[in-house]
């Protein structure tokens, strides 16, 4: 168990003379998701919101399959617009808990809530994940090939930027029908511009650097330098940025199906569940106010997480 | 001379991506599915062919194309098929001004309310002045328009009675609306304010001139401002773009007869030409915006000025 010289030991090691260095501790190096974790456990309100949205994540989509919570599309005529904390017997003669209330056809607002925010949240997740590859490949592409090239490629994401996002995704929906998994690729589809132009900033000053000099010197194919060292090497900036799209998207999806034109019924995401709730505010607020509470939570939430993960992904950019 | 020679090829883009943005809207309105005619009821064949022929839908696309691009540049952007009787140079006359009123209001807005507010969080950083500041923002920005729309309308409008609501003639239903599309993006710009101006003021230049004895607010306005906002200029493009997003989701609301609304109905009802005269006229706002960011950019900042 001797030191091994040439190996320096963690900086907060270097103060203790005493301390008896093994070699568990000298080989454990500190990655940066791994400092980056650190600084984010220290964060409490980055931390209470990655819970938080764990929490919420997993009561969508784990709790509708339990028993007891009702079917979101089941109608009950006689049991409208109920409040809170309410149980009553419905006409087949079963007794029905609803925990907050019920709509203005007897649907169960909690179980219509937990249903909608899967969808929102898929929404979410998925055209995330489609902006997320067309960005980080575009914007590798981009930067690795460079030239005339890349600037043609960044002048098409600049027109592409001046196009109203929202008029693409309204046409695009509109015309392709209102597909669920065609909103997915819509919403995708127009939010990859900023994603691209992080890719491709960071790839352009990573490709002058050293280290991608001597994996080209060693022979490795292009396409290897992008994909084992060019796109990890960006990936602090991307996650930054992703965490930060889902919630761009869920408002995407929410505007769209407030408008109408996203969710259809009887589905229900939570754009559309505002949407009913907006238009029945005068009778019965709790339709607007619990699932715009759930919704400006989770963004709430997903915000602070990214801003979180920015300040421990990048401690540079947080001088204060 | 370089200046005027800058303008210009900005200009020269702009209408390069304007040109592109029709052209790309064309194919995609027409390449799908559906058709202006077929939507409640089914005309017989011979009616459709001659709706069809009146309205040149019978011709190839690209001849369609060169037509349509023929007519555009002489100013006339086609009849509206949903709206019998109107081009689409008529709509877009009736229902732009609402739009660009409460986009232009809306942004003024933001910027009056956002930009103090960065400011003074980020001159009293750290403080709880600064957290709360911010974290208002933050639930600004998480409370989406279209929940602030409908309680700013049920409480002002409804149950106050400050605001007529749903009305457009003779009314200030808009100012709600301005303010709806406004808060969101104040929000927005305070938090990006804040950010940049802490950036700036942890520069050497600052500290400089704060150990020569120049006051703090001198400091902050004179020397930090002017870098300190440039972002938040930059930020006007994609503002303005997502403001007209937002314009029709408080159009909605608040039953304001604008753009959002034509486009909307126009997208589902294959109004081809009223699709494209409404994206025309986006397109050209936000591009127009662009140009301008970009000029007050150089403006600000004078190291950009010599790469152009």
């Amino acid at each position: 168990m001797s030191c091994r010289c040439g190996l320096i030991p963690e900086e907060g090691k270097m103060g203790n003379a005493t301390v008896h260095i093994d070699e568990k501790t000298i080989e454990k190096g500190s990655s940066l998701g791994r400092d980056a974790w650190f600084r984010l456990r220290k964060n409490r309100f980055a931390m209470f919101s990655l819970w938080f949205f764990i929490g919420i994540v997993a009561l969508c989509f784990i709790l509708p399959f339990f028993p007891g919570i009702a079917d979101p599309n089941n109608t009950h005529p006689d049991l409208k617009s109920l409040g809170p904390f309410t149980s009553a017997d419905s006409m087949e003669g079963n007794r029905i808990f609803y925990l907050l209330g019920s709509d203005h056809l007897g649907r169960d607002i909690f179980a219509r809530m937990l249903y909608g925010g899967r969808i929102s949240l898929m929404v979410g997740f998925l055209a995330t994940s489609v902006s997320l590859g067309i960005g980080v490949i575009y914007g590798a592409l981009s930067g690795f090939v460079g030239g005339r090239i890349d600037s043609f490629l960044m002048r098409i994401v600049d027109i592409l930027y001046a196009l109203p996002f929202m008029i693409i995704v309204i046409i695009l929906t509109t015309m392709f029908g209102n597909k669920l998994w065609l909103l997915f690729v819509c919403i995708g589809a127009v939010e990859w511009l900023t994603m691209a132009r992080i890719v491709r900033g960071l790839v352009l000053s990573l490709k002058n650097q050293d280290f991608i000099e001597a994996v080209r010197s060693l022979g490795l194919s292009q396409w290897r330098i992008i994909y084992r060292h060019l796109i990890p090497n960006t990936l602090g900036p991307v996650i930054v940025y992703t965490t930060l799209t889902v919630p761009a998207v869920m408002r995407l999806e929410a505007i769209l199906s407030f408008l109408g034109l996203g969710v259809q019924p009887p589905d229900a995401s939570w754009g559309s569940l505002i949407k009913e709730g907006a238009d029945r505010m005068a009778s019965d607020p709790s339709l607007l106010i619990f699932p715009a509470l759930i919704f400006g939570l989770t963004l709430f939430s997903l915000n602070f997480l990214g801003d979180g993960l920015r300040d421990a992904l990048d401690p540079q950019s947080s001088r204060d | 001379m370089d200046s005027i020679r800058y303008i210009l090829s900005r200009i020269g883009q702009s209408l390069f991506a304007l040109f592109c943005i029709v052209t790309i809207t064309f194919f995609i309105a027409r390449l799908t599915p559906g058709g202006p005619f077929l939507d409640d009821k089914a005309f017989p064949d011979y009616i459709m062919k001659q709706l069809n022929a009146q309205y040149g839908f019978d011709k190839p696309l690209p001849v369609q194309y060169v037509y349509y691009m023929g007519r555009l540049i002489q100013g006339d952007m086609g009849p509206s098929t949903g709206n019998k009787g109107f081009t689409v140079n008529d709509v877009i006359a009736q229902s732009w001004p609402v739009s660009f009123i409460l986009g232009i209001s809306g942004l003024i807005i933001a910027l009056a309310i956002g930009i103090p507010v960065g400011v003074f969080a980020a001159a009293r950083q750290n403080t709880f002045i600064d957290y709360s500041l911010m974290g208002l923002a933050m639930i600004g920005i998480c409370l989406p328009t279209f929940v602030i729309a409908p309680l700013l309308d049920e409480i002002f409008a409804v149950r106050l009675g400050w605001f007529d609501a749903a009305m457009w003639e003779d009314s200030s239903a808009w100012i709600l609306g301005a303010v709806t599309l406004g808060l969101y993006y104040s929000a927005y710009i305070a938090r990006l304010t804040r950010g940049s101006m802490l950036d700036v003021l942890h520069q050497d230049f600052i500290r400089t001139a704060r150990s020569k004895g120049i006051s703090f607010l001198k400091v902050l306005f004179k020397h930090a401002f002017r870098g300190g906002i440039t972002p938040v200029v930059a930020y006007m493009g994609p503002a303005l773009a997502g403001l007209i997003g937002g314009s029709f989701v408080v159009e909605t609301v608040f039953g304001l007869p604008g753009l959002g609304q034509h486009f909307i109905k126009a997208a589902t009802n294959r109004d081809y030409w009223l699709i494209n005269g409404t994206v025309i006229v986006f397109a050209s706002l936000i591009l127009a915006m662009n140009f301008l960011v970009d000029v007050v950019q150089v403006w600000l900042d004078p190291r950009r000025r010599k790469n152009g």
